[in-house]
């Protein structure tokens, strides 16, 4: 049974090693997001400094959102997800293999860009720790979640929109603690309770959110 | 005795028995929805006091609050009806979720709209990030998603499984979404204008208010009911039954 995780997994990086253009478009995208803010409202260091976690953050879940279609589509199409489906390997398995694979080759890029982006809002280092922990353990759940709703929405007519609809309501609490514990850390009480929140957040996506994307896979391709 | 009872129990799971004790029903529910309404607003608007600090605007919340109310019952509603079938793989409860939709959005949609008017005056905005709004606004959107969902997808069959899954995700997640709202604005706001801060409500406010969530239960039914009927005849078109049933409508006609 591991081994279909195993090798599931290794083909999927494999897949994303070969086409490495797309995880870097997703970086650029952060990016770009992140740094049309300060022209937006203003180069104010104090301002800057404020809405610098949530920007980050908002800047990550756009990110996640745009390559959530990467997870299914591609063998979607060629058929790979049918085969998969036909195999007497429990999906969840695979399922959890491929929302790894898009885990590692979309979110840490971004995590480890995010100490990078934190520089040009002028966040303070203990301050850009914690956004790397935040987000180290709060992008697991876009992954997961989006996982679902990108195989609600697999081969759909307008699916790009509709998944945002979808997926969009659903990461307002991460966003909200993700970019609270930054806040907290700044106003001192500490970030604790937050990144306790979201990794216990992770942790419930992870025992739920396979089955349902197993489940919507199944009816997607039936 | 077994076999009998069950009998009874699923015997309107099944569309041709559904359709018509829809239709007998759904006339009756509307006439209490008139009633109640009719009832509800006159204690609302004539019967119950002016209230003490707000004045007249107060009496917004007749309309409001039962709005409000039922925007996260249907919710709940339609994620049973998926629930039920996803275990028992009934196609009469994925109808009965899709017709209960664009009402929950409706009171949804009215509760935000009611609130924004009542804020104005009241709070002197239109909108505040208040935890109690921005769920609400953030249901708003699970219902767009439903709805958005169900229609894209072209077979039946995998619409209603798709937003049978998608409206128990939802379900999860409402009460996540509204404890991180409410967190969240303590956290930034600080001490925020609260309705639960309210004077004890007057017995025929609260009368007035409990009639109107009565019309909007009996609303509710009435329009699903008649909603489902039409989505039966599609769904059901190659069936016997209804070739009968239209058949008999179109002498009628």
């Amino acid at each position: 049974m591991l081994s279909v995780f195993l090798e599931v997994l290794r083909r999927d990086l494999l897949l994303a090693w070969r086409n490495r253009a797309d995880v870097l478009v997703t970086l650029a995208f952060f990016t770009i997001v992140a740094c049309l803010f300060p022209f937006g409202v203003g180069a104010e260091p104090n301002l800057l400094r404020t809405i610098a976690p949530g920007v980050l953050w908002v800047a990550a879940l756009l990110a996640t959102l745009l390559s959530l279609h990467r997870l299914f589509a591609q063998d979607h199409t060629d058929g790979v997800l049918e085969q998969l489906l036909l195999s007497p390997e429990p999906p969840v398995l695979w399922v959890l293999a491929k929302v790894l694979a898009h885990w590692l080759t979309t979110a840490v890029p971004l995590i480890v860009a995010a100490p990078a982006l934190a520089l040009l809002f002028d966040m303070t280092q203990s301050a850009t720790m914690v956004l790397v922990l935040s987000l180290l353990l709060g992008t697991p759940i876009l992954s997961l979640l989006g996982g679902v709703g990108a195989a609600l929405t697999l081969g759909l007519r307008g699916g790009g929109m509709l998944l945002a609809l979808l997926v969009l309501p659903l990461f307002v609490p991460i966003l909200i603690f993700g970019a609270g514990a930054v806040d907290a850390d700044l106003a001192g009480t500490g970030a604790a309770a937050h990144l306790m929140l979201l990794g216990g957040g992770s942790l419930a996506a992870l025992a739920l959110a396979p089955w349902a994307s197993a489940a919507a896979l199944r009816i997607a391709v039936e | 005795m077994e076999t009998g009872q069950r009998f009874s129990l699923f015997r309107y799971a099944a569309p041709q028995q559904f359709y018509p004790l829809a239709g007998r029903l759904a006339p009756w529910f509307a006439a209490a929805a008139v009633v109640f309404t009719l009832i509800g607003l006159y204690l609302g608007f004539f019967v119950a006091p002016t209230d003490a600090v707000q004045g007249e605007v107060y009496r917004v919340i007749f309309i409001h609050v039962p709005a409000a109310w039922m925007s996260m019952f249907v919710y709940l509603i339609m994620a049973f009806w998926s629930a039920v079938g996803i275990v028992f793989n009934t196609r009469l409860s994925a109808m009965m979720a899709q017709a209960l939709a664009p009402t929950g959005a409706m009171f949804c949609f009215v509760a935000l709209w009611t609130g924004a008017l009542w804020g104005r005056p009241t709070w002197g905005a239109y909108w505040v990030w208040d935890a109690r709004l921005t769920s609400q606004l953030l249901l708003l959107f699970l219902y767009f998603g439903f709805m958005a969902l169900t229609r894209a997808i072209e077979d039946p069959r995998r619409a209603d499984k798709a937003g049978a899954i998608l409206a128990l995700v939802g379900a999860i997640n409402v009460p996540i979404i509204y404890f991180s709202v409410k967190w969240w604005n303590t956290l930034h706001q600080g001490a925020s204008v609260s309705l639960t801060k309210a004077p004890s409500m007057a017995t025929t406010m609260l009368m007035a208010m409990l009639v109107m969530a009565l019309a909007a239960w009996a609303y509710t039914i009435a329009v699903v009911l008649w909603r489902v009927r039409p989505l039966i005849l599609e769904r059901e078109r190659h069936t016997e039954w209804v070739g009968d049933v239209l058949e008999t409508s179109e002498a009628r006609a």
